[in-house]
């Protein structure tokens, strides 16, 4: 009875809360499915670098930030159940971290008035804020990450990639096939080859695909992978012997998680990505402090400091500082999603301000602007250390190739416009 | 003492074989008829639509057409999720290529390009039977799948291979794409099902209905008492065709307007509606709504009572969704094999005699 009675209070406070004027950042998160590997650092991210702000800075602005979950299992059916039910909140702004239910979603927050952001996955031609008033997706894209790698490879071939044969092992959805264009133009620009080898969800069965592979030897291997994919991917390259160090992630696919099962012989394993790896940064002591030895740490708490741990903390710290330019901008603590939008556009992430965050050269230091919603697209390039079961920068954060991903972004955002009947313009 | 028939006098035979003979049944469902399309337009939102109305009206839709296939002709089929994508790629090229035509007749075609699809997968039941049939829908499942991924001109070369419904209107109102009002794309759906409803009833009860059940409950018998095997299971699948692919363009154009054809057409859906026909009740088109609102509804009402009411983490509250889902579902086959259709219909029996059993 007393237990009954605790829950009901319980279910009480929890039913009452959304009287008090907090602001609202949605969660949708995946600790299920054959995605949760992915999904529950990244949620577990998200949801303590909100803890932190409450418990250190008595919230953003003096306003308390609630954190609203909400389990997709990676599945668009469940993201549009979670968007409808969590958007009546006051939501101010989502972050899905699934492409598929960017795809959904993109035009009902553009209909609601709520801003989306999308860190490194989407649409990329969302960079283009002229046609996606409401969607952004700095600092970087998917279209940045093809074109880093290759970046990378050219640097270290010397500059001439001509001759070269390039195989990508990629996702097969939408969110694989995203970089294939920006690869194609790019395999037109420096000559070498480039061969597509789709994997089908979840992504386990992948014997054909590197058997394709054994018989092609391409010189380098670039994954689009996500959730159990990964792991699948790194095994099976160590098991053809593949070179691990010719073998490249994009940023969804660089985690611990996805190299540990292959032990020793994921060694050399490499990975772009646009944000600091590890724990050297000052804002974990604080997390530690306010968060963790108050017992407040998001799921297990045993996470903090992973790659996609630092993913989900940096995209609501991105979160947070937009909000609290909305304050400034409109004058009032108690932000509405419309302001949230126009705080997001005139946000402004120089290094003093990540320094004063405890995040010291932790992303690229920006600006978000009207025209472009996607930032400056910095990557950098990670390898994993096997032995020493960490993952580290082995490159500085470079420019991707603006000149073949512009147009790309120009094309398919107008092509959107046109469908949609958008008039583009700031 | 509710179900009455002491005064209910039957004087001419369309009386007598009406869909619902007892009066009572009769004013419930004209009341609930009347609910539907008068009072519930004007208080839904957008949470209801999207998260509730919508999903239950289209998931019966095609678990009515699956019904048709396996409760009614007795033909297995695990393709529903592929014919549901043809329905939706249909829709979403008759959409892009005639933007001036109304919805309608869009939805309606694509149920007839589905129903020939449907028709030329059926062709091998003509041969196979049982499981070894359930394997070749399963072929159809991957095969559509996997053709509606290679081939760009499915979804207009996008980069992405998503197809994103465009806004398209019905005499002049808006129902697909984001600015969509919820009663429009509730209304929209609500016809759709009423119709299909209606015409899967009738189509059971007269001649063809009456051949397929022949062929499912022994086809050597019916094709002595003179039943065209060929025409019954080609018919089958065409009408089952169809109701799959009207199911599948509104599910793509009006319910969740973006979709990636492995993720939202996969082996799941295909066992989704077909756990919605065997948990409601093979062979009954009350079934195929009473499973559709069991499948949709539990794990909304699981989400609300768990994470909303009792506060618990949301992992913990998937795992639990799996865990009593999956327990109801062998409870019912233990219980009740002929699922909640015979459940409701036994409530029925037990009522009419209440309070006075023998």
């Amino acid at each position: 009875m007393k237990l009954k009675m605790t829950t009901l209070a319980l279910g009480a406070v929890m039913a009452a809360s959304p009287v008090m004027a907090d602001l609202v950042f949605p969660s949708l998160s995946y600790r299920t499915g054959p995605y949760a590997a992915g999904g529950i650092p990244f949620a577990d991210g998200y949801a303590d670098y909100f803890t932190l702000v409450n418990e250190r800075d008595g919230g953003i602005g003096g306003v308390k930030a609630r954190v609203v979950e909400c389990e997709t299992g990676y599945n668009t059916e469940k993201g549009v159940e979670c968007y409808e039910s969590t958007k009546g909140e006051g939501a101010l702004i989502y972050q899905p971290l699934s492409t598929g239910i960017t795809y959904q979603l993109i035009p009902k927050v553009t209909a609601d008035g709520i801003p989306l952001h999308t860190m490194g996955y989407g649409r990329t031609s969302a960079a283009n804020g002229e046609v996606f008033s409401n969607v952004f997706n700095y600092p970087a894209n998917y279209w940045d990450g093809a074109s880093g790698i290759i970046n990378y490879l050219l640097e270290a071939n010397d500059g001439d990639l001509s001759g070269k044969k390039v195989s990508l092992l990629f996702h097969n959805s939408a969110y694989g096939k995203e970089p294939i264009r920006t690869l194609e133009e790019l395999s037109k620009k420096h000559g070498f080859t480039l061969s597509t080898l789709p994997v089908d969800h979840p992504g386990q069965e992948q014997k054909s695909q590197w058997l394709q592979i054994r018989r092609d030897r391409p010189d380098f291997v670039i994954m689009w992978g996500w959730g159990v994919m990964n792991q699948v991917a790194v095994q099976e390259a160590a098991n053809i012997r593949f070179p691990m160090d010719k073998f490249i992630g994009v940023w969804w696919s660089g985690a611990e998680h996805d190299v540990m099962p292959a032990g020793e012989k994921a060694d050399g394993y490499k990975a772009v990505t646009f944000h600091g790896v590890g724990r050297d940064f000052p804002v974990f002591d604080d997390i530690q402090t306010h968060v963790v030895d108050k017992g407040l740490a998001a799921g297990a708490g045993d996470q903090i400091g992973n790659v996609l741990y630092n993913r989900g903390m940096y995209a609501a710290m991105l979160a947070v500082e937009a909000a609290k330019t909305a304050q400034e901008l409109h004058g009032t603590a108690e932000i509405t999603p419309a302001m949230m939008r126009d705080g997001m556009e005139a946000l402004e992430m120089p290094e003093a301000r990540m320094s004063a965050l405890g995040m010291p050269l932790f992303g690229p230091a920006f600006n978000v602007s009207c025209e472009n919603h996607g930032g400056p697209g910095l990557v950098g390039m990670t390898q994993w250390d096997a032995s020493a079961k960490e993952w580290t920068l082995i490159s500085d954060f470079a420019p991707s190739d603006r000149e073949v991903i512009q147009p790309l972004i120009e094309a398919d955002s107008l092509a959107y416009a046109s469908e949609n009947n958008i008039e583009p313009g700031c | 003492m509710f179900y009455r028939e002491a005064g209910d006098y039957k004087v001419s035979y369309q009386q007598d074989s009406q869909t619902f003979p007892i009066k009572f049944d009769r004013y419930r469902y004209f009341l609930v008829m009347a609910v539907a399309f008068l009072v519930v337009p004007f208080f839904v939102n957008d949470y209801w639509a999207n998260a509730i109305l919508l999903p239950f009206l289209i998931y019966s839709i095609a678990a009515i057409g699956l019904n048709i296939l396996v409760g009614y002709c007795g033909q297995v089929s695990l393709g529903t999720g592929g014919f549901m994508a043809v329905g939706a790629y249909a829709c979403y090229k008759l959409m892009t290529a005639f933007p001036e035509v109304s919805m309608f007749v869009h939805v309606l075609l694509s149920g007839g390009i589905t129903a020939l699809v449907c028709v030329a997968f059926g062709l091998p039941s003509l041969r196979i039977k049982g499981f070894y049939l359930a394997v070749a829908t399963l072929a159809a499942q991957f095969f559509l799948v996997w053709l509606f991924n290679r081939v760009p001109w499915f979804y207009n070369y996008s980069a992405s291979g998503q197809i994103n419904a465009p806004e398209r209107d019905v005499f002049g109102v808006i129902v697909t794409g984001p600015n969509a009002p919820a009663w429009a794309t509730y209304l929209f759906s609500l016809i759709f099902l009423t119709v299909c409803a209606i015409v899967a009833r009738n189509l059971t009860r007269g001649t063809v209905g009456r051949s397929w059940m022949a062929i499912r409950d022994m086809d050597i018998a019916a094709e002595i008492i003179g039943v065209n095997p060929l025409k019954a299971k080609l018919s089958a699948f065409g009408v089952s065709g169809f109701f799959i692919g009207i199911s599948g363009a509104l599910f793509f154009a009006v319910y969740l307007g973006a979709v990636e054809v492995g993720e939202a057409f996969g082996i799941t859906k295909s066992f989704l509606v077909l756990f919605m026909v065997i948990i409601g009740g093979l062979g009954s088109i009350f079934g195929s709504f009473a499973g559709a609102a069991f499948l949709v509804l539990l794990p909304v009402v699981l989400k609300v009572v768990g994470v909303d009411l009792l506060g618990w983490p949301t992992d913990i509250v998937a795992h639990f969704q799996l865990v009593i889902v999956g327990a109801l579902i062998i409870v019912f086959l233990i219980a009740e094999p002929h699922g909640i259709a015979q459940l409701w219909r036994v409530a029925k029996e037990k009522l009419r005699l209440w309070p006075f059993p023998h």
